[in-house]
């Protein structure tokens, strides 16, 4: 299951974000989820698109692209919902290395993208705690 | 009365002394030399040249150059002078076998060296009533060792502090009343910036006087670290080839440092064509050594581009004066007092696994050299974790630092960011102003 996140590397200056961006729209591709974790002197962009081989087609010519297989796992869009999906990955004792989250098109929910040490046993877990996770083909809709 | 000189008949001499003194040591020297170093013979013979052709130092333009070059071919035997176990000491400069200078020393040579020390602590204002702290580097290094030497033959109380640990430093500093200081000129300026900051001013030190080598500096820098400190601040120049500091020091006019010529040759040569250069025009230091038994080197181009000045000096010292170098004939730089190439940095990258692409940033920040290298990833390399990529950027620090003996920070940068003039890395941005 699980699904691929890109990762983009942007160095510290003014034009980089803006350029990755613009040449990710004249894909086509939606964008669905996004984060960028910052250093001093780079940053890395995550993403999760609707066509990852088009996306990474058109960054890899001016960009450092890498891809990464990462959980998305369901959760309602209301108070207390991370909860469960953390305490099932604790139990068995998976690392999270990072995390970030974005709403889905159906209403009142939302997906949590989980970059973990060990993702088919991650989704094993979750699937067992009747957690739902995404998977490649669910994100080209 | 105060002593003005370490050893005044020789510092003194008249010029006509000087030269029969040179005269007689070189012949003795090339014999030496001729029957001792094999390799050094061959490059006589290559080039035609008999020990007996040598009447003086008027016919030392005759003899071949030595170059780093030469000593990283006969490493580490092969310019020995003498048996080994006639030697009692090496010292060396950091960094890998091939760039790496070990310097072999017999007793006598260690006297010599300390003997051109002991002119250079005298001419700064030195003797027995001193309390000298020096903070260069012991081990290996040439500066501890030499000053260190120097500092016992004048018959100062020595605090042998070698570099680093600034808070003990000040404390010995204040605690014994230290009068005479020798380290790096940025050591220097950071010193007295570490006094600034814990209140003291500069009257609250015993501090006369300073010698400070080993690394490029300004006249600007000194004028700073003479007000920060109180202090007279002296240039001391050497090279582990020659011995180590004290081939040259600077006296109380502080223009230009008087070359121990009883002990070393000096001559400046067109770096291109190797055509020695008549006095006042600006080229490459060239230094034999006179009396050196175990590393006898004859006519090392030291890289250094300077200007010998032989007008006679109101100190009284009769021996020429060298200029500051102003740069160098080869891509050598000196960060903190270490000798780096960018070609070590080469080596380490593609050790590593990485690409050569790479461009080395100096600059100075509150007088410390600051050492940058940024290096292209191969795509292959990059990974969507931060960790990993600081851990990358640690490990090639830890690398350099082995490799150069010095810590440069490290920065991974996107394949194809760094800057290209005419399709041609620039390998070395160096953004401090050490040249007038």
């Amino acid at each position: 299951m699980a699904i691929t996140q890109l990762s983009v590397f942007l160095m510290n200056q003014p034009g980089q974000l803006v350029s990755a961006v613009g040449k990710i729209s004249e894909t086509g591709a939606n964008l669905r989820a996004m984060s960028i974790a910052e250093a001093n002197d780079f940053g890395i962009l995550r993403i999760i698109v609707s066509d990852e081989e088009q996306v990474c087609a058109a960054l890899g010519s001016d960009f450092m692209v890498s891809r990464t297989q990462v959980v998305a796992a369901r959760m309602d869009d209301r108070a207390g919902a991370l909860y469960p999906i953390l305490s099932a990955l604790n139990e068995a004792q998976i690392n999270i290395e990072y995390m970030y989250a974005f709403t889905a098109s159906q209403a009142s929910q939302a997906y949590v993208v989980l970059r973990v040490s060990d993702v088919s046993t991650a989704e094993t877990v979750l699937h067992a705690h009747g957690i739902e996770t995404l998977s490649d083909d669910s994100l080209k809709l | 009365m105060m002593k003005r000189y370490f050893q005044p008949e020789i510092e003194t001499a008249s010029r006509d002394r000087i030269l029969e003194i040179q005269n007689e040591k070189i012949v003795r020297q090339v014999r030496h030399v001729y029957d001792n170093v094999a390799y050094y013979r061959n490059l006589m013979d290559q080039k035609g040249v008999r020990p007996e052709d040598i009447h003086g130092v008027q016919d030392i333009h005759l003899l071949p150059f030595l170059s780093k070059a030469d000593l990283r071919e006969a490493y580490p035997y092969g310019l020995l002078g003498t048996d080994l176990k006639n030697c009692v000491r090496i010292q060396s400069t950091s960094g890998t076998t091939g760039r790496r200078v070990v310097a072999f020393y017999t007793q006598a040579d260690i006297d010599l060296w300390e003997d051109c020390c002991a002119r250079a602590i005298v001419a700064a204002g030195g003797t027995e009533e001193d309390v000298c702290q020096v903070c260069y580097g012991y081990g290996l290094f040439t500066g501890g060792a030499g000053l260190n030497g120097g500092s016992h033959k004048v018959g100062c109380l020595t605090l042998p502090m070698s570099s680093g640990n600034t808070e003990r430093q000040i404390q010995f500093m204040m605690d014994l009343k230290a009068t005479i200081l020798c380290c790096t000129p940025s050591y220097a300026a950071y010193i007295g910036e570490s006094l600034e900051e814990r209140g003291f001013k500069p009257e609250d030190n015993h501090l006369k006087a300073g010698i400070f080598g080993a690394e490029p500096w300004t006249e600007e820098m000194r004028q700073s670290i003479e007000k920060s400190l109180g202090i007279k601040a002296y240039d001391i120049y050497g090279l582990t080839e020659t011995s180590g500091p004290g081939v040259a020091f600077e006296c109380e006019e502080q223009k230009g440092m008087h070359i121990n010529e009883d002990h070393f040759y000096v001559e400046i040569i067109d770096p291109e064509t190797g055509e020695v250069l008549p006095d006042g025009e600006k080229g490459e230091l060239v230094f034999t050594s006179l009396d050196k038994e175990a590393f006898p080197l004859l006519r090392y181009r030291t890289r250094d581009i300077c200007v010998l000045n032989r007008t006679p000096c109101s100190c009284g010292r009769t021996h020429v004066r060298m200029s500051k170098p102003m740069g160098r004939s080869d891509d050598m730089l000196i960060i903190r007092g270490v000798n780096v190439f960018p070609s070590q940095i080469e080596t380490v990258l593609l050790k590593e696994g990485y690409t050569p692409n790479y461009q080395i940033v100096v600059d100075r920040e509150r007088h410390t050299d600051t050492f940058d290298i940024y290096v292209e990833f191969r795509p292959d390399q990059f990974t969507d974790l931060m960790s990993e990529i600081q851990r990358m950027e640690k490990s090639l620090e830890g690398a350099m630092r082995t490799m150069l003996g010095i810590g440069p920070k490290v920065h991974l940068v996107a394949p194809r960011s760094i800057t290209r003039s005419e399709g041609k890395a620039v390998r070395v941005v160096d953004r401090r102003k050490l040249h007038d």
